[in-house]
C-alpha cells in the first residue's frame, strides 16, 4: 500500500518536514513493514513553471517535418524575471522550439527552464537547434514523469487548469508530494486505505487521529433508491456472499470533465493510473476509506438489481473485453438483462461508465472474503476491489463511501445528488471478546496496567467494558482479525510497544541430547568428508528420464516418481527417486569450470511413492482429528528415505612435482561404502551387481548380512558418461542410509585381546575365474575356524602357469589362540581345514 | 697406510722402545683416519695378525719367566692404547658418518606435492549442525520430518484457512495429483505440529531442515532452502520467555554483544506474532539490525489441532533461514554459490563454520 504523505496529513499528525522515510519508520514500529519511497522529486528538479504560448512560428524542415519556434510567457506582464543562470530570458520571455502540434497561441503550458532535470537524468539547458537558440522545453506529461501520453505537450486548460503565469508547475501538479509503500499483512485489510494507516500512524507516534468518516455527512437514512435485492442462495461456509449493498445515484454528470490535478496526483503516487473522472473519483474514494465501489452508468440498467450465484453456463463479457464462464460458486450481481458484474472482482463492459454516461449509481456493497477470493482465483482477476473484499472491508462504511463518491461527482463532475438512496441487507452483530485480567500480562510477560489495556483497546476503535474478571471489548467493525483473546493480547502489546518486552530465558527440562540416528548421520557425513569427499546440494527435482536410469533395479521397470503439478521447469518435473542425477549436474557443472579431480557427495530424502498417496479430504482445522483420520494422514505421505551418495572423476590428489596422483576407480566408490559401513559399524556383503547406469562388468551390489539391498556401488556405464558429456571413466555410489542406520548394532559387545603370538600362513588357490574372490574368502573364514584371526586377498593372477579359465588367489591367514601359543600343527591343520572347504565348494586347487 | 709394516723382522717385545715407536705408528696412523673403511684397514695393520704389535706379543711365549712378566706387562699396555684408540676413532667415524648421510637427504620441503585430498562439509550443514548444538546445549531436542508433506500438517493444522490468502504467500509446490493434498513443505512447521502430537509435554524441540516455495532462483531466491524453526510448548511460557530464548541462541551464533528486536507481524500459526531483527555487532560494513524470521506464541487453534488444551498449556516458536544466516554471517554474496554445488565453494569453509 503506497500512501502519499499529503493525504496521510489530512488525517494524521505527521510534522511538517516528515519523509517517506520517516514516516515508514514509525509505521514499522506497528507492524507495517517499509517497501519503497516514491516521492517524484528524487528525479525531477525545477525551475518548472508555467508558461503562456504568445506566439507560435510553423518552420517547415528540409526532412518534412515542421517545427514551432514560440516565444512563451513565464513570468506575468509587467513583473521581473527573479531567476537567474544561463538562458533564462531576463524578458520573462523564453524562445522555445517544440515538435508537438497540439497546442496553440494562448495555451498555457509547462516550461521546463534551463537548469530544470526530468527524469532519466535530462538536463534543459539553451541550445541551438533548427536555427534558433531554443531556451528550454515545453513538457508532455511522459517527460514530466506523470503519464504516458506522448502524443502532446500538457495544456493545462485539458486538465482544467488556467493558473497565473510564472506558477511553480512542480507545485501545481503535486510533484512535491511523496509516497511511503508499506507492506500490510494479509489479516490487515483495513490498512489499505489512508484512512486505516492514519490510524496506525497515530498508534504509533501516540499523536491524534481524525476519521475521514468523521468528516463526510452522511444523508440520513434515504429510500426509495434504485432497487436492489439480495438472493444468495448458496452461501460458502454459511456466510452470505453479500450482506450490505448501498447504492445512491447522481445525475447530470459529466464525465469528460478532467480529474483535477491534486487528485490524479494522489493517484499516481498511489499507484493508481487516472482513467477518466467518474473512474478516478470510485478509486479515491476506495484509497481513502478502504471501500471498493462500483459505478454504473444507471441509464444502461434494467430492472431490479439482484445479487445472486451463477446459474450453469451463464457468460459475462467484463470491463476488460474479456468473455468469462461463470461458475455457480460465482456471486453476481444481475439486472433484468442478465449479469451485470462478478460482485466484487470486475464489472460487466455494458452498464460501465463512458464519456456520455450522465447518470451515475453507486454500489458501495459488502461482499464475503472467501466468495470474493474464490472468484478471483478461478477467474485471474486480481483487482483493487477484490483484494479489500478478500482481506475483508468495513461493514459500517458503505454508506459514507456511497456519500462521498456522490459528493465528489457533485463537487467535480457538475453532478446533482438525487435525495433517495437505497441500503439493504442485516449488519452481522459486533464481535465480542472475554478478555481475562491478567491474560495479555501473563502471555506477554509485561505487567501492564489496566490504563495500558483499556486505552490501546480503544485506541483501536473498540469499545471496551470491565467485568468482574476482565474486560470485554467489542471490536470494531472494520477489525475483522479480532477474534480471540489471543488476538487482543497482540494489540496491547503492539500499542504498548513491542520493544518493552523484556528478556526471560526458559529453562527446558533435561534433554535426551541428538537421536542416535542423528549421531549416525553426522558421522557418515563427516566420514565422507574426511576421506576426501566434498558435500554438495542438489535440488530434488529431475526429469524423468534421470529417475530411469538413476532409480535402483529394486524399482522395477516402470518407475514410480512423484510428479510436481506445479514445478519450476517442466522438463524437471519429478522428484528424484536417487540423489545420483543432481551429483551428476554438479559434476558437470564442476568439470566445465575446468575442475577435473572431483570426489562429491551428497546426502538427502528421495521420494519413493508407493501405497496409497495422500487422503482424498484434509480435516478441519482448530480441532484435533480422530486417531483414525491422523493415521490416514500419517499413511498417505510417500516414504522419503535419506540416501547418500557420491561421484568419483579424475584423480585423488593434484599432480605435482615428485607425486604422481591416482585415478579414481570403481574400487573407490565401493571403498567407500565399505567405509560407511565400517563407521556405522555394519557389515556389508558385496557381491557382483547389475544396474542400468552402471557397467555391467563394475558394479558392485551392497547388502546387509540378512540380504537386504542397501545400495550401488562401481563405475558409471561408459554410454551414459558419453551422453552426458562426461569423462570417459566415472565411479559412483549410493546407499541407502536409512537402512544402514536400522542395522547397526545398538550396544557394540568387546572381544577379548589376546596377547598370545601370531602365526601367520600364506595360501594360493586356483579357482575358475567366474569365482568371487569374496566368496573363496568367506569359505576359507569359514572353514578355518576359530583360530582365525584374519584373513586377506594380496594378490590375483593369472597366466603362465595357471590353466586358462582359472586365476590364482593368494591369501594370507593369520592364527592365534586365545589361551595357549599356536603350534605350527595347530595353525597347519587349521588352514588344510580352510582350503578343504574353498575346494568343495569352488573346486579351489592350491598351488 | 700403505708404507709397508715391518711384519716379518718383528720387534722384540722387550724393546719398549721399538714398542713405543709401533704404538706410535698405529696411533698416528688411526688419527689420521678419514672414513670407516679408512679405519678398517689400520685396524688390520696395526692390530692384525701380521701387525708388528701382534708378532711381537706372539714372541713372549718364547722369553724366560721373568722377561715374560715384563714383556706381557709392556705390550699388554700397548695394545690397550691401540685398541682404544681404534674405538674411540670409530664412534668419531660413525657419528660423522651419520651426520653426513642426514646432510645428503635434505629435501627442498617447499616443493612437496599434496598426496591427499582435504574433503569438506557443506556450509549449510555445518551451520545446521552448529545450531542444533546450541539448542541441544540448552536441553532442547532435534526434531525431523517429512519433506513432501500433507496439506493438513503444512497448512490446516497451523491455522491457515483454506481460503486465506496467507496460504497463497506461501508459493507452494504441489504433487500431482492434487486431490491427494499432498505438497512440498514450505516452512518445517509441519514437524512442530506432529511433535505435538507424537511428543510428551512440556516440549521443547528445534526442527531444521529443507523446505520448497515456488521462487526463480537468483541472488537472493532459491525454491529449494533450509529453516531451523523452534517451538516450546509448556505451562506459563510468554513472548518474554520467547524473547530469552532468542537472545540466547543470537548470542551464541554473533558473539555477547548481540541481541534480538521484535516488531508486529502476522502468521497464522502465531498470535501474537513478531518479526525478528537481530542485532549483528560482525555484520559487514558495520554493526546493523538484520531481518532473519518470524516468531510469536502458537496460535490456540495450532494447539487445538494437537490436542492440547489452550488454556493450560501455552508456548511460543520461531523460524529462521540457515541460507539467510550464512549470507549475513559468514558474507556469502549470492544465494546460488551456495547451491550449484561448485568445489570452491564447500572446499573453502572445510569442517568448520
Amino acid at each position: 500500500m503506497r500512501i502519499p504523505l499529503s493525504w496521510l496529513r489530512e488525517f494524521a499528525q505527521v510534522p511538517a518536514g516528515a519523509t517517506a522515510e520517516d514516516v515508514m519508520a514509525d509505521l514499522v514500529k506497528v507492524g507495517f513493514e517499509e517497501e519503497d519511497v516514491h516521492r517524484p522529486t528524487d528525479t525531477l528538479q525545477g525551475p518548472i513553471v508555467v508558461g503562456q504560448v504568445l506566439s507560435l512560428v510553423k518552420e517547415p524542415q528540409s526532412n518534412g517535418k515542421t517545427i514551432n519556434w514560440c516565444q512563451v510567457r513565464v513570468v506575468p506582464e509587467g513583473q521581473e524575471q527573479t531567476l537567474t543562470g544561463e538562458g533564462i530570458d531576463q524578458s520573462g520571455v523564453q524562445g522555445i522550439i517544440c515538435g508537438a502540434h497540439n497546442f496553440v497561441e494562448g495555451d498555457k503550458v509547462v516550461v521546463t527552464l534551463p537548469g530544470a532535470v526530468l527524469p532519466g537524468d535530462f538536463r534543459i539547458s539553451a541550445r541551438k537547434t533548427y536555427g534558433h537558440l531554443s531556451a528550454g522545453m515545453i513538457a508532455s506529461v511522459r517527460e514530466l514523469g506523470i503519464g504516458e501520453d506522448h502524443d502532446g505537450i500538457l495544456v493545462l486548460s485539458s486538465i482544467g487548469l488556467d493558473p497565473e503565469i510564472g506558477t511553480d508547475a512542480m507545485e501545481l501538479l503535486g510533484l512535491y508530494d511523496q509516497a511511503a509503500e508499506i507492506n500490510v499483512t494479509p489479516d490487515r485489510g483495513y490498512a489499505f486505505s489512508i484512512r486505516g494507516v492514519a490510524r496506525e500512524y497515530a498508534h504509533a507516534t501516540g499523536t491524534t487521529f481524525t476519521d475521514p468518516a468523521s468528516k463526510v455527512a452522511v444523508a440520513a437514512s434515504l429510500s426509495a433508491g434504485y432497487p436492489v435485492k439480495i438472493n444468495d442462495a448458496a452461501p460458502i461456509y454459511g456466510k452470505p456472499g453479500c450482506d450490505r449493498f448501498a447504492a445512491r445515484t447522481v445525475t447530470g454528470v459529466d464525465a469528460t470533465l478532467p480529474t483535477p490535478a491534486w487528485m490524479s496526483s494522489r493517484l499516481r503516487l498511489a499507484g493508481i493510473r487516472s482513467i477518466s473522472l467518474p473512474v478516478d473519483i470510485s478509486n479515491y474514494v476506495m484509497l481513502e476509506l478502504g471501500q471498493p465501489l462500483h459505478f454504473y452508468d444507471q441509464d444502461k440498467l434494467s430492472g431490479e438489481i439482484v445479487v445472486r450465484r451463477a446459474d450453469a453456463g451463464e457468460k459475462l463479457t467484463t470491463l476488460d473485453g474479456k468473455e468469462r464462464a461463470l461458475d455457480a460458486e460465482d456471486l453476481l450481481i444481475t439486472d433484468a438483462s442478465g449479469v451485470i458484474g462478478i460482485a466484487g472482482v470486475m464489472g460487466g463492459a455494458a452498464t460501465e461508465v463512458t464519456d456520455t454516461t450522465s447518470t451515475v449509481l453507486i454500489e458501495a456493497a459488502h461482499f464475503e472474503e472467501v466468495s470474493i477470493a474464490r472468484s478471483r482465483r478461478r477467474h485471474k482477476l486480481p483487482s483493487e476491489a477484490s483484494k479489500r473484499f478478500e482481506r475483508g472491508v468495513d461493514w459500517h462504511i458503505a454508506d459514507v463511501a456511497a456519500q462521498r463518491a456522490v459528493d465528489l461527482l457533485v463537487e467535480l463532475a457538475g453532478g446533482t445528488a438525487q435525495e433517495t438512496g437505497t441500503d439493504v441487507g442485516t449488519a452481522p452483530d459486533a464481535v465480542v471478546i472475554d478478555l481475562p485480567a491478567a491474560y495479555a500480562a501473563a502471555r506477554i510477560g509485561i505487567d501492564f496496567t489496566e490504563g495500558q489495556i483499556t486505552t490501546a483497546l480503544q485506541d483501536l476503535g473498540g469499545t471496551v467494558e470491565k467485568t468482574a474478571d476482565g474486560y470485554r471489548v467489542s471490536a470494531p467493525s472494520w477489525r475483522h482479525d479480532l477474534e480471540t483473546r489471543d488476538d487482543l493480547t497482540e494489540e496491547i502489546a503492539r500499542l504498548v510497544g513491542y520493544d518493552q518486552i523484556p528478556a526471560t530465558l526458559p529453562v527446558a527440562p533435561p534433554g535426551k541430547g541428538l537421536t542416535r540416528t542423528q549421531q549416525q548421520r553426522r558421522r557418515l557425513m563427516q566420514a565422507f568428508a574426511d576421506a576426501g569427499l566434498t558435500e554438495v546440494l542438489s535440488y530434488p527435482f529431475v526429469s524423468k528420464a534421470a529417475n530411469d536410469t538413476f532409480g535402483t533395479p529394486e524399482q522395477g521397470a516402470e518407475r514410480k516418481a512423484l510428479k510436481l503439478a506445479n514445478p519450476i521447469s517442466e522438463e524437471q518435473g519429478y522428484l528424484r527417486t536417487s540423489i545420483l542425477p543432481g551429483l551428476f549436474e554438479v559434476a558437470r557443472r564442476n568439470l566445465s569450470r575446468g575442475f577435473r579431480d572431483l570426489a562429491l557427495f551428497e546426502s538427502g530424502s528421495v521420494f519413493l511413492p508407493e501405497g496409497t498417496l495422500g487422503t482424498a479430504s484434509i480435516p478441519p482445522l482448530g480441532t484435533r482429528p480422530s486417531d483414525e483420520v491422523l493415521d490416514g494422514l500419517y499413511d498417505g505421505v510417500p516414504h522419503q528415505p535419506l540416501h547418500v551418495a557420491a561421484v568419483f572423476t579424475g584423480h585423488d590428489s593434484p599432480a605435482a612435482a615428485g607425486h604422481t596422483p591416482r585415478p579414481w576407480d570403481w574400487a573407490d566408490a565401493l571403498d567407500v561404502a565399505r567405509l560407511a559401513g565400517d563407521v556405522l559399524g555394519v557389515d556389508l556383503v558385496v557381491s557382483q551387481g547389475a544396474h542400468q547406469a552402471f557397467h555391467p562388468g563394475r558394479t558392485a551390489q551392497l547388502s546387509l548380512r540378512s540380504g537386504e539391498v542397501v545400495g550401488y556401488a562401481g563405475e558409471l556405464h561408459p554410454k551414459l558418461l558419453a551422453s552426458h558429456d562426461m569423462p570417459a571413466r566415472a565411479a559412483a555410489v549410493e546407499l541407502n542410509a536409512e537402512l544402514l542406520f536400522q542395522a547397526a548394532a545398538d550396544v557394540i559387545v568387546a572381544r577379548p585381546i589376546s596377547g598370545f603370538p601370531i602365526a601367520t600362513q600364506d595360501v594360493a588357490l586356483v579357482v575358475p575365474q567366474d569365482i568371487p574372490a569374496a566368496e573363496v574368502l568367506a569359505a576359507l573364514r569359514e572353514g578355518a575356524g576359530e583360530l582365525l584371526e584374519d584373513v586377506a586377498l594380496f594378490d590375483v593372477y593369472a597366466g603362465k602357469g595357471i590353466p586358462d579359465g582359472s586365476k590364482s588367489l593368494a591369501f594370507g591367514l593369520r592364527f592365534r589362540a586365545s589361551d595357549r601359543t599356536l603350534t605350527a600343527d595347530e595353525a597347519s591343520a587349521a588352514r588344510e581345514a580352510a582350503v578343504a572347504l574353498a575346494a568343495e565348494r569352488f573346486g579351489a586347487v592350491q598351488r | 697406510m700403505t708404507e709397508t709394516l715391518p711384519g716379518a723382522d718383528a720387534p722384540n717385545p722387550l724393546d719398549e722402545a721399538a714398542i713405543t715407536t709401533a704404538v706410535n705408528q698405529a696411533l698416528e696412523a688411526i688419527a689420521a683416519t678419514a672414513s670407516l673403511e679408512d679405519l678398517k684397514a689400520v685396524r688390520l695393520a696395526h692390530t692384525g695378525e701380521k701387525s708388528p704389535l701382534s708378532l711381537a706379543n706372539r714372541q713372549i711365549g718364547k722369553l724366560s719367566k721373568e722377561d715374560k712378566a715384563t714383556a706381557g706387562k709392556l705390550m699388554g699396555a700397548s695394545r690397550g692404547r691401540v685398541n682404544q684408540a681404534l674405538a674411540a676413532r670409530t664412534v668419531d667415524l660413525e657419528a660423522e658418518n651419520d651426520a653426513r648421510i642426514l646432510v645428503e637427504e635434505t629435501v627442498d620441503v617447499t616443493a612437496a606435492p599434496r598426496r591427499r585430498r582435504a574433503g569438506a562439509r557443506h556450509p549449510l550443514s555445518t551451520l545446521q549442525d552448529r545450531v542444533c548444538d546450541i539448542f541441544v546445549g540448552m536441553g532442547w531436542e532435534i526434531a525431523e520430518g517429512p519433506e513432501v508433506e500433507s496439506e493438513w500438517f503444512n497448512f490446516d493444522a497451523l491455522n491457515f484457512k483454506p481460503d486465506h490468502p496467507a496460504r497463497e504467500m506461501q508459493d507452494t509446490f504441489f504433487v500431482e495429483p492434487p486431490e491427494a493434498h499432498l505438497v512440498m513443505r514450505t516452512h518445517t512447521s509441519p514437524v512442530q505440529v506432529r511433535s505435538m502430537l507424537e511428543r510428551d509435554l512440556p516440549i521443547y524441540v528445534l526442527c531444521p531442515g529443507k523446505v520448497f516455495r515456488t521462487d526463480e532462483l537468483d541472488a537472493t531466491h532459491t525454491p529449494v532452502f533450509h529453516q531451523f524453526e523452534g517451538l516450546a510448548i509448556d505451562k506459563n511460557l510468554s513472548m518474554a520467555d520467547l524473547l530469552g530464548t532468542l537472545e540466547h541462541f543470537t548470542r551464541q551464533m554473533f558473539g555477547d554483544e548481540a541481541s534480538v528486536r521484535l516488531r508486529p507481524n502476522y502468521f497464522p500459526f502465531t498470535e501474537p506474532s513478531a518479526e525478528l531483527d537481530i542485532w549483528h555487532p560482525g555484520a559487514k560494513g558495520g554493526p546493523r539490525w538484520i531481518e532473519w524470521g518470524g516468531c510469536g506464541m502458537v496460535n490456540a487453534n495450532v494447539l487445538r489441532a494437537a490436542g492440547i488444551d489452550p488454556d493450560v498449556y501455552s508456548g511460543f516458536a520461531f523460524g529462521m533461514g540457515i541460507e539467510r544466516a550464512l549470507m549475513f554471517r559468514n558474507e556469502v554474496g549470492d544465494m546460488r554459490d551456495m547451491i550449484e554445488g561448485d568445489v570452491r565453494f564447500s572446499e573453502h569453509f572445510g569442517m568448520e563454520i
